[in-house]
């Protein structure tokens, strides 16, 4: 196979991504509940520990606090660890090390000292992971002065992605959804990275901005494609790729053109980083929206686990077409709109990612 | 102990005891505008771990870390220009003094989230260790942050991978103004560090030589790779928990136990130590005095020279 047409899935392209790091630098370590265990993070560490031993590939105490705080010395003393959580939800054990020493190591010293560190956190949804393992905290962490927030969609952005937050000298969090990780698509077998700053045009269209983030931008994607191809309406389709910095420019780019913007996010309603989208391009550029934004975004509730109760929880790819529809004013009465309709059809039960999933998670 | 030791170690105590009183005399200016906590009546411990390390050792502190910023030699005036929020501190004026750093001596930070640097030290030493360093770090914590879990979990690690840590608990018997047996059970402290499979130990805070000596055989033993070590030290706080103020006023602790305190003072106890003569005794202190006097006053007067920082100037390195 060509490097050309090479095709790999997201978790190996993570799994790809670390290898050709601790390759380069013995500064990367790599450590985690799980990581050189038989499942390897979803398969994103096999293979690391045998290839780097246990010097540099660790498992480590269920101490989520300590241990980033034992990462971050470690880090400030040249290191450059990798620490991996395997739900999102367990971060939260060590929001007082990312938030109070991490963020702002480099700024309280006034620059004496930095800590080059990555987080992987796994966000998800589905297969009754109920309220604590299925929560997208981004805009937590994008609240934080001091952190970089990243939520790569494509897995050629998660191996470029991974590697520039590896070799970036500031914390970086870096999230990953457990639905994207079966996806699979070109990925160089180069050593690249991708900005951890810029948001990037999916699908280019001009009638309505859809700006989204993490697996959101990939339904978005899919609405695109399937408005062009049964009504003729075309939408932009902005990966944000970052919540933290925010590539607001982007947005604001394509608002100057659409006029309509919809945010869509796989995170809580209030307080979600699509929201802040939305009052950004509010505050500047209020004067090119022809009609108020939509935000996207999850009931204000916890997710419970029974799949008779999440049937219509999450908004999908019919709630974005159906925000555009709205926007533009479509009519709904024609023929056209029944095929969008059956294109956009789940090909899954609603609590799976795939056709092909099978439980447990 | 050599004589030169003994003296090194009475100058090192009588520095952070001077500084902190120059600092109280003038923190009613209100011109060192941040919170302050003094270790007045505490010094022996940060002289005497201190000097069983090497400069190239690290260590790790609180937010009551001018005595172990100075003992470990951080400079002076950066310190005092950061207390007056000048461009010239040693964080710029972004830190104050909860936040000291001078990387040159291995002071590596301050902060005062009880229990937050704990970990980092352990950090910095499992990066030494992964380095096949022979560097010693040392976490300077209070009986109060005891009772956080990350020194626990940072406690379980430092003992799984032996690693070359130093925990020292300065038990003081206060937090704020919560005695130690509303928040803990009857036992000794370092018994349950032992209990994480730490070497531990524990002694009197006020006697700078014990210090010294338990300190110097943690030190020896961390950096030929027998692990974590745990030190308790037993002191007590002479002033307010935060502020320049003597508060005996609130009666929370009786007056026998602050005559008992008083009368500990590690700095006039170690006089005796000294085994000098009256007049060398009174010829060495007065020296000492006169040329740390010196140094204090060249410190303010370098920290209200200083350029100051604007506005503009928090908008800044908050990435590399």
């Amino acid at each position: 196979m060509s490097d050309q047409t090479r095709k790999i899935a997201y978790t190996e392209a993570v799994r790809e991504a670390l290898d050709e790091c601790m390759a380069r630098d013995d500064k990367v370590i790599v450590i985690g509940e799980g990581v050189p265990d038989p499942k390897a993070i979803f398969g994103t560490t096999r293979g690391l520990a045998e290839k780097y031993g246990p010097r540099r590939v660790f498992d480590m105490p269920l101490a989520e606090n300590g241990m980033t705080g034992i990462c971050i010395g470690a880090a400030l003393r040249g290191m450059r660890p990798v620490l991996v959580h395997q739900r999102i939800d367990f971060s939260l054990l060590a929001m007082d090390q990312m938030v109070n020493n991490a963020a702002k190591w480099h700024y309280m010293f006034d620059g004496k000292a930095s800590v080059p560190m990555v987080i992987r956190m796994i966000i998800g949804r589905g297969w009754g992971q109920g309220a604590q393992h299925s929560q997208s905290l981004q805009s937590m962490f994008a609240q934080v002065p001091g952190l970089k927030v990243v939520l790569p969609v494509t897995p050629h952005d998660a191996k470029g992605m991974l590697i520039a937050a590896v070799e970036d000298d500031n914390p970086v969090i870096f999230i990953e959804h457990r639905w994207l990780q079966q996806i699979e698509d070109h990925v160089p077998r180069d050593h690249y990275r991708v900005p951890l700053n810029e948001a990037r045009l999916l699908f280019e269209g001009g009638a309505v901005t859809v700006a989204a983030f993490s697996y959101a931008a990939l339904e978005a994607l899919s609405v695109a494609k399937a408005l062009a191809a049964t009504m003729a309406i075309y939408a932009d389709v902005l990966d944000m790729r970052t919540a933290r910095p925010l590539d607001i420019e982007a947005v604001i780019r394509s608002v100057s053109r659409t006029g309509h913007l919809i945010v869509a996010d796989t995170a809580f309603h209030t307080g979600s980083i699509a929201g802040e989208v939305i009052a950004q391009v509010t505050e500047r550029a209020f004067g090119m929206l022809k009609s108020a934004p939509v935000r996207i975004a999850l009931p204000d509730f916890p997710v419970p686990t029974s799949h008779f109760m999440t049937e219509d929880w999450y908004p999908g790819p019919q709630t974005i077409a159906e925000a555009v529809l709205d926007l533009i004013d479509a009519d709904r009465g024609t023929e056209d709109y029944a095929r969008l309709c059956t294109v956009l059809q789940p090909q899954s039960r609603h609590d799976t990612p795939n056709r092909d999933f099978v439980g447990p998670f | 102990m050599n004589p030169s030791d003994s003296v090194s170690l009475y100058r090192s105590m009588l520095r952070i005891r001077r500084v902190e009183e120059a600092l109280a005399a003038r923190y009613a200016e209100q011109e060192m505008r941040c919170p302050m906590h003094l270790c007045i009546g505490q010094e022996a411990i940060a002289a005497g771990v201190c000097a069983a390390l090497e400069r190239s050792d690290s260590v790790f502190s609180n937010h009551r870390a001018h005595g172990h910023y100075l003992a470990k030699g951080g400079n002076l005036n950066r310190m005092i220009a950061e207390l007056y929020g000048c461009s010239t501190g040693c964080c710029g004026g972004r830190g104050g003094s909860m936040h000291l750093i001078d990387l040159s001596v291995g002071f590596m930070g301050s902060t005062p989230i009880v229990g937050g640097t704990v970990p980092l030290a352990v950090g910095v030493a499992w990066a030494a260790t992964l380095k096949a360093g022979r560097e010693v770090v040392v976490a300077f914590f209070g009986d109060g942050c005891f009772e956080e879990g990350v020194v626990h979990e940072s406690m379980n690690f430092a003992a799984l991978h032996k690693l070359p840590v130093i925990f020292v608990c300065e038990d003081n018997d206060f937090s704020v103004y919560t005695r130690r047996d509303a928040r803990q059970p009857d036992r000794p402290i370092h018994e349950v560090a032992a209990a994480h499979g730490l070497r531990a130990a524990s002694g009197n805070g006020s006697d700078v030589d014990e210090v010294f000596g338990l300190a110097t055989e943690a030190v020896d033993r961390a950096r030929l790779g027998e692990g974590p070590q745990f030190l308790e030290f037993r002191t007590y706080r002479w002033r307010e928990h935060c502020g320049p103020n003597f508060d005996d006023e609130f009666d929370y602790r009786s007056e026998h136990e602050i005559k008992k305190g008083l009368s500990e003072c590690p700095v006039d106890f170690y006089k005796s130590r000294l085994a000098l003569t009256p007049g060398q005794e009174e010829s060495l202190i007065d020296s000492l005095e006169k040329e740390i006097k010196k140094e204090i006053d060249a410190a303010f007067r370098f920290a209200q020279e200083s350029a100051l920082p604007g506005v503009g100037d928090g908008l800044s390195k908050l990435y590399v």
